[in-house]
């Protein structure tokens, strides 16, 4: 990035006027200023706190709520209602339900083990086939016919754009011909389509940052082009993998449109057994907030400890 | 992504082993008899679903089957012909495989459907219907309103980006609980949209009882209720959509902020007094390029938008909310006419295609005169 000679005049300008400033009550003005600014600062954040984080908070309140906690707005736990397990004992995870087998606790871990394995296997086979084709667009050039390598990565990369809407009936007749519905090898499929563009956009990024010299230096010892990827590439791009992996899983986990077509009993994921929950005879406040709060749990645990590879991720690609 | 690094990467020199004339026959017969094959038992299935008393499989499984084993020997017959050439081949061969078999089958297939009439629960059976669905989408009233609903959901594109912005700037600041702050506006993004729907739209904003109707009591609003008229609603949908989505955008922009130069930071660290017009005139159009990423990544995503509405209004009132996904979510789950909601969907395609096409080449265009 370059910047204008107007850009950099009004740097240096700004520069020399702050120099000039030595007057004392400038100074305090600034410095009253400052503070201002800072106070106004954190009021933001501590906003934008609050709103990211309440919406969480009032589920997992919720699901400790019984009625009347929930129609008259309490929202203060002890203070303006008395914790219950009631929301939890509805799926049966309740401390004094969690010993007792349990139907609505069978048919959520059912769901709960549905969402990891689509998703877990879906990322799984999305990095692997992934990083593989990153590694390739990233050292070699291919010269396929008109193809080169943007027209292929420009190929990967635009199965983005592609609406799942475009996509979902096709596949629900053809998967019907193939017995591929309500099967998880049939979700996992369309799961890895999905995140399969994103897996390629970072490891692409991942495999430029390392120097091609390494890998020619062990091809020099011996080492065959697949030997020196799995010998010295691999260890070496292990950030890449995790930020592309969670992605992945994040976006599988949280998947709802191919879900709901696409499984009805078997494959099920917990997705479609939230949404179901909404409709039926009015809705089950706090048997929805467990549902719910179970979830996102697992999504809000790895958010915290992972952030860091989550932002790489994501900011992949934003600089350049 | 920049063209001149693959460029430099891929400048590498080819260890040229050639391959001996038997070997790359040998390896021309292991690509072309599977390919008869795979041929052979795809034909011998279209015969059996045009004509049932014809021998066939149960189902087109084994046709799968067969292509996995037919990608398998290409890959192999390859490296037989090409040698090296055809080992690096192999780096992509998979994906590229993959992304072909799930999107250009279904794709085609989709065009076809979407010239049928299609009732999933009668035994009639699909039938050539020509032009009729394009006709009748021309005079739904409901797909039109969703369109036009999705012009006004990708306009709120730019709201969220201002937001986003105004975030990645706080968050760039020398605070104290940095780290705190930052996982705590990602968090919104890690979550589900449909447990979003749930928490935000049908427990927060209920009418009677949500903490936002009772808040917006307390500042004097006489009764309070999102989703009843076709304004209100849109935005309720959008202020869900937006919850989740910012933190996609800040996290971009602020990386792009963090990339400033240092001269940059510190002139405005110096010359605080006119921070506001060093944004504009020094932050603001070096951000430019990210920023133009970045709304164009969010945009495709918008374009994708249905999971809330499906799950908060469902498109009430009267379609106001709909998104092209979710109008089409409900023709097909009445499944009484696949055709006409596949034909809505290859149109929607070719729409966005063309939209985003047109928003990248503008974007070019406009980037290159800025500079």
């Amino acid at each position: 990035m370059r910047m204008t000679s107007r850009q950099k005049g009004a740097i240096v300008g700004s520069v020399n006027a702050a120099a000039e400033a030595g007057d004392a009550r400038a100074k305090a003005r600034r410095r009253a200023r400052r503070t201002a600014g800072r106070v106004l600062i954190y009021a933001a954040l501590v906003i934008w706190a609050i709103i990211a984080l309440f919406p969480i908070y009032w589920t997992v309140s919720t699901s400790f709520k019984t009625a009347i906690d929930v129609t008259q707005d309490h929202i203060v736990p002890w203070l303006q209602f008395h914790p219950d397990w009631r929301g939890w004992r509805s799926i049966g995870l309740s401390p004094d339900t969690i010993g007792q087998p349990n139907s609505s606790r069978s048919e959520f871990v059912k769901r709960f083990t549905n969402s990891l394995t689509s998703a877990v296997g879906a990322s799984l086979i999305a990095v692997i086939l992934g990083s593989l084709a990153a590694y390739g667009l990233a050292r070699f050039e291919y010269k396929w016919a008109i193809w080169r390598n943007r027209d292929i990565s420009f190929f990967f990369l635009s199965q983005l754009i592609l609406p799942p809407v475009a996509l979902a009936m096709p596949l629900l007749v053809l998967y019907k011909e193939l017995a591929l519905l309500d099967t998880h090898v049939g979700l996992i499929l369309v799961y890895v389509l999905m995140v399969l563009p994103i897996v390629i956009w970072i490891m692409r990024d991942q495999f430029i940052s390392i120097p091609a010299e390494l890998e020619q230096a062990a091809m020099v010892d011996g080492a065959s082009i697949w030997g020196a990827f799995f010998r010295i590439v691999l260890p070496l791009s292990a950030p890449g993998f995790v930020s592309s992996f969670i992605l992945a899983v994040i976006l599988c986990w949280n998947e709802y449109f191919f879900a709901s077509l696409l499984t009805s009993s078997a494959a099920k994921t917990l997705p479609v057994l939230v949404a179901s929950q909404t409709g039926s005879q009015g809705i089950n406040w706090w048997a929805m907030a467990a549902v719910s709060t179970a979830a996102i749990a697992p999504l809000v645990v790895i958010g915290i400890l992972l952030e860091r590879y989550i932002v790489r991720g994501l900011a992949t690609g934003a600089v350049k | 992504m920049t063209e001149s690094t693959v460029a430099a990467a891929g400048a590498w020199e080819v260890p040229d082993r050639s391959v001996s004339p038997a070997r790359r026959n040998l390896g021309r017969a292991v690509i072309a008899v599977p390919t008869i094959a795979l041929v052979a038992v795809a034909g011998i299935q279209i015969a059996h679903t045009a004509r049932a008393s014809a021998p066939g499989f149960a189902n087109w499984r084994p046709v799968a089957y067969v292509y996995v084993l037919w990608a398998i020997c290409l890959g192999i017959g390859l490296v037989m012909t090409k040698g090296e050439r055809g080992k690096r081949a192999l780096f992509v061969l998979p994906a590229l495989l993959f992304t072909l078999a799930m999107v250009v089958f279904p794709t085609a297939f989709g065009f076809v459907l979407a010239f049928s009439s299609w009732n999933l629960s009668s035994s009639v059976g699909r039938q050539f219907n020509g032009f009729a669905n394009l006709r009748q989408l021309f005079h739904d009233t409901f797909f039109w309103q969703a369109m036009l609903n999705m012009v006004y959901y990708v306009l709120s594109v730019l709201v969220q980006y201002a937001i986003a912005f105004g975030l990645a700037l706080l968050l760039n600041q020398e605070i104290h609980l940095r780290r705190f702050f930052r996982i705590t506006f990602l968090l919104p993004f890690m979550l589900s949209p449909v447990a979003v729907s749930w928490m935000i739209g049908k427990s927060i904003m209920d009418a009677r009882f949500g903490p936002a109707a009772q808040l917006l009591r307390t500042l004097g609003a006489q009764a309070p209720a999102f989703f009843d008229r076709a304004w209100p609603a849109r935005l309720s949908i959008m202020a869900m959509d937006s919850w989740y989505s910012i933190p996609f955008m800040m996290i971009l922009l602020l990386a792009g902020l963090q990339a400033l130069p240092d001269e940059v930071l510190e002139a405005s660290k110096v010359d605080g007094s006119s921070g506001w017009q060093t944004f504009w005139r020094i932050v603001f159009p070096i951000m430019l390029p990210v920023s133009i990423t970045t709304i164009i990544l969010r945009t495709i995503f918008e374009l994708k938008l249905a999971d809330v509405v499906i799950n908060v209004t469902g498109g009430a009132p009267g379609g106001a909310t709909d998104t092209v996904s979710s109008y089409i979510f409900r023709v097909y789950n009445d499944r009484s006419n696949v055709g006409y909601g596949t034909a809505l969907a290859e149109f929607y395609l070719i729409v966005i295609v063309l939209f985003l096409a047109l928003m990248l080449w503008l974007s070019s265009l406009w980037l290159r005169k800025v500079r």
